[in-house]
């Protein structure tokens, strides 16, 4: 795979040409702050049904799903079902409300429920804060697919369609959007489903793959060619590592030698364990146990090895427990898998298949993990900053919940695919496993056919909706957040004289700084899997907005104190302990935590959700007085509807 | 920027309404509302909820083979969508009866009192 892949970059071109067109002839249309910011509030359900869904699926979507469902099997099905679900609570609990109340965004409601301009403060500052942690995954999809597609350095990738998307923001505002999103929903649509429906009839049906797995529990994925593999050094942890697979012994050559950091067994040693066996690495010519620094050449068999307590075997569930050996390099290093070897990295295909695998077990409390995921991607999905300030686009409180109708379907028309390119990359293209490629799967599975042709041009299909993906969702965050700084930041606070000229100056302005920070933030993410990351975003969102637009629309006593005791309360300390579970993931934290508390540090949803709640409620029965003394009308107008004439836009213009 | 529905020709101005006529309108709208969803949530939290403990507890019911699936794998991977959509359906349905009924029960309310004042 080296050089250019044209076709795919025809594509991609054609896709970024068509976004920009499209945007800038929607732009003549923008003409004042309100269509600069919130698109006129004049579209109709279906398109800004499309320009929700398709603002909404992101790269982690596109992308992310299919690649960590490969690498993890079943419990990654829990993503894409959240993502999608995530909206029927926002229909039962928001959408109505909040659209009624006429904000333009949660800052606009944070101020208007409680009268408090302090806490519209406070609120920006969280809009920025989670929308940056979301604009990384993007960038990370960016880097990858655009080095799927030119062989070129991550980097580059960042740098060209950051840039890209930035300058279009800034010059088009959100009316150029609207329609754009929902151009971009149907692309995706398109590019998700038109590729797979050829590589089913190919490598075999939906259930047939699954059933792959079913009828051979133990075995992993076999190589069908000789696979060259690249690793990274020690500084970009933990993407220089390799683990053997342990249903059989693997052979693995290094042409140019390697200087290994560490062997070491596959499975996390309990304490007591012994240390991997001599036998486990070993020279494949001689048998015996390979060094550290290996000359040119050198082929190692890795061995699979029953896991021993001062020589006696350990058992789980009456079996013996086995692992196989794994690597780390000090220094970059290729590698050579022969044709037939099994496939390092891949969990067994029982492992995959079933509940409770490598994702949600991997430190030993898959049930507590498997819930706060859930609750995180459905809490995160109604707190998400760039998605709800579309619900203001709709006329009315009533079209807010047919647009969430809408969108429930439009999702999971799209969800429903994404999880079968993961299972056919399995068993079609297991080569990612070894590279820890997985999330460049949709670019990568295509290019696997024998018709090349037809491969790169299905390559090149997902490759532009891989970019309508990052795009639409970068997009998104770069309006929300640049509108957040200029409209509130700028106007409210800086220079509330401003003229709406300098306001439109201010936004352009502000995202073309967020899109520079953007980028720096992408290039340090590389090694961290797309969805994991949006995982983390989500769950910062549970923790802090959704109790306060929960709360906020449908208890009266909620005070301003309370909701922001809450949401800082709940959004600071998720965020800190997925910020520790990421520097000790990159090894900069030399932190030994125990496993329960490291599921706790990694999903926060289960403990900050709840805690953000009772901060609320605690801290708004303390502080009673500051209730606001219009709260009768406030409610009046999140609830009543339209007929009866209470609604008031809160800004008007 | 233009109003969005037109204002019923009697509707008082939200700022001037009397607190308790404010309470009544809207402790009728969300009392009801909120059943509505707490409804459809609480459908929706058991099956959600529910499978991961299926999972935990009958794992041969969970991979019980069906088209090559596993009974779980198909109900997450597949099923789950149609029927959150079904359940989104039956939500807005009922939610704009709910609304229309509150509509006129209000118009009907204040109708009176105006006929009284005279």
């Amino acid at each position: 795979m080296t050089g250019v892949a044209w076709i795919p970059l025809l594509f991609v071109v054609f896709m970024v040409a068509a976004t920009i067109g499209i945007g800038l002839l929607a732009t003549r249309a923008a003409r004042n702050a309100a269509d600069f910011f919130v698109a006129g509030r004049s579209v109709s359900v279906f398109w800004n049904a499309s320009a929700i869904s398709g603002e909404y699926l992101s790269a982690a979507s596109f992308m992310g799903i299919a690649g960590l469902l490969m690498k993890n099997g079943y419990d990654v099905l829990w993503y894409p079902v959240c993502y999608a679900t995530g909206y029927l609570f926002l229909l039962l609990f928001i959408a109505g409300p909040l659209r009624r109340f006429g904000a333009y965004t949660i800052p606009d409601f944070a101020e208007g429920r409680f009268d408090s301009p302090l806490f519209r403060k406070i609120a920006v500052i969280f809009v920025l804060f989670i929308g940056l942690f979301y604009t990384m995954p993007q960038m990370k999809g960016a880097g990858i697919t655009l080095g799927a597609i030119l062989n070129c350095p991550y980097w580059v990738g960042i740098l060209l369609v950051g840039s890209v998307i930035t300058f279009n923001v800034a010059l088009g505002g959100m009316k150029g959007i609207t329609v754009v999103q929902a151009f971009q929903y149907w692309a995706k649509l398109f590019a998700i489903s038109a590729p797979l429906f050829v590589l089913l009839t190919i490598y075999g049906g939906y259930g047939a793959t699954l059933n792959r797995a079913q009828t051979n529990p133990k075995a992993a994925p076999a190589l069908a060619t000789a696979t060259t593999l690249k690793f990274k050094g020690q500084k970009d942890a933990p993407a220089n590592a390799v683990a053997f697979a342990v249903s059989a012994p693997t052979e693995i050559t290094f042409p140019n030698g390697a200087v290994l950091a560490k062997i070491a067994p596959a499975r996390k040693p309990e304490p007591g364990e012994d240390p991997l066996p001599p036998t486990a690495f070993v020279n494949a010519a001689t048998g015996e146990p390979a060094p550290l620094t290996l000359p040119a050449g050198f082929t190692a068999r890795a061995v699979p090895f029953g896991v021993t307590k001062n020589q006696v075997a350990v058992e789980k569930d009456g079996k013996p427990v086995r692992t196989a050996p794994k690597l780390e390099f000090a220094e970059p290093t290729e590698a050579v898998l022969a044709a037939g070897s099994t496939v390092p990295n891949a969990p067994p295909n029982k492992k995959w298949l079933e509940p409770f695998g490598a994702l949600t077990g991997k430190y030993g409390h898959p049930l507590l993990y498997t819930y706060s995921l859930i609750i995180a991607l459905l809490c995160g999905t109604a707190g998400l900053p760039h998605i709800l300030v579309r619900f203001y686009t709709n006329p009315d409180g009533r079209s807010a919940k047919r647009t969430t109708l809408l969108v429930m379907g439009l999702m999971g028309l799209f969800y429903v695919f994404t999880p079968v390119w993961g299972a056919l990359g399995r068993f079609a293209l297991p080569a990612l496993y070894a590279n820890n490629a997985t999330d460049s799967l949709l670019i990568r599975l295509p290019m696997t056919l024998d018709n090349k042709l037809l491969g790169q041009i299905l390559s090149g299909v997902t490759s532009a909706g891989a970019f309508a993906a990052f795009m639409s969702t970068f997009s998104g965050l770069l309006v929300s957040m640049s509108g957040a700084l200029a409209h509130d930041i700028y106007g409210k606070m800086l220079r509330p004289t401003a003229t709406p000229g300098q306001r439109l100056a201010a936004f352009k302005l502000a995202a073309i700084l967020i899109g520079v920070i953007s980028m720096l933030l992408g290039l340090l993410v590389e090694s961290f899997d797309i969805t994991v990351l949006v995982g983390w975003a989500f769950a910062v969102a549970a923790c802090s907005y959704f109790p306060l637009l929960l709360l906020g629309a449908w208890w009266r006593r909620l005070t301003m104190p309370g909701a922001a005791a809450g949401m800082l309360g709940g959004g600071l300390l998720a965020l800190g302990a997925i910020v520790c579970s990421m520097l000790i993931d990159k090894k900069i934290l030399p932190l030994e935590v125990d496993p329960l508390t490291r599921s706790l540090m990694e999903q926060p949803a289960i403990w900050g959700v709840p805690l953000s709640i009772s901060l609320m409620v605690i801290v708004s029965r303390l502080t009673a007085a500051h209730i606001p003394k219009d709260i009768h009308v406030k409610m009046l107008r999140l609830h009543a509807p339209e007929e009866m004439g209470f609604s008031k836009n809160y800004i008007e213009h | 920027m233009p109003s969005n529905s037109p204002p019923l020709a009697n509707a008082p101005n939200p700022a001037s309404i009397t607190e308790a006529e404010a309470e009544k309108i809207t402790s009728l709208v969300m009392r009801r509302q909120l059943a509505l969803s707490l409804r459809v949530a609480s459908v929706f939290f058991v099956l959600l909820f529910g499978l991961p403990l299926v999972n935990l507890y009958a794992p041969a019911l969970a991979n019980t083979s069906i088209l090559g699936f596993t009974l779980t794998w198909l109900t997450l991977g597949v099923l789950v969508y149609p029927i959150t959509v079904a359940l989104s359906y039956y939500f807005v349905r009922n939610s704009d009866a709910i609304e229309a009924d509150c509509v006129q029960i209000t118009q009907a309310a204040r109708s009176e009192t105006h006929e009284a004042q005279p």
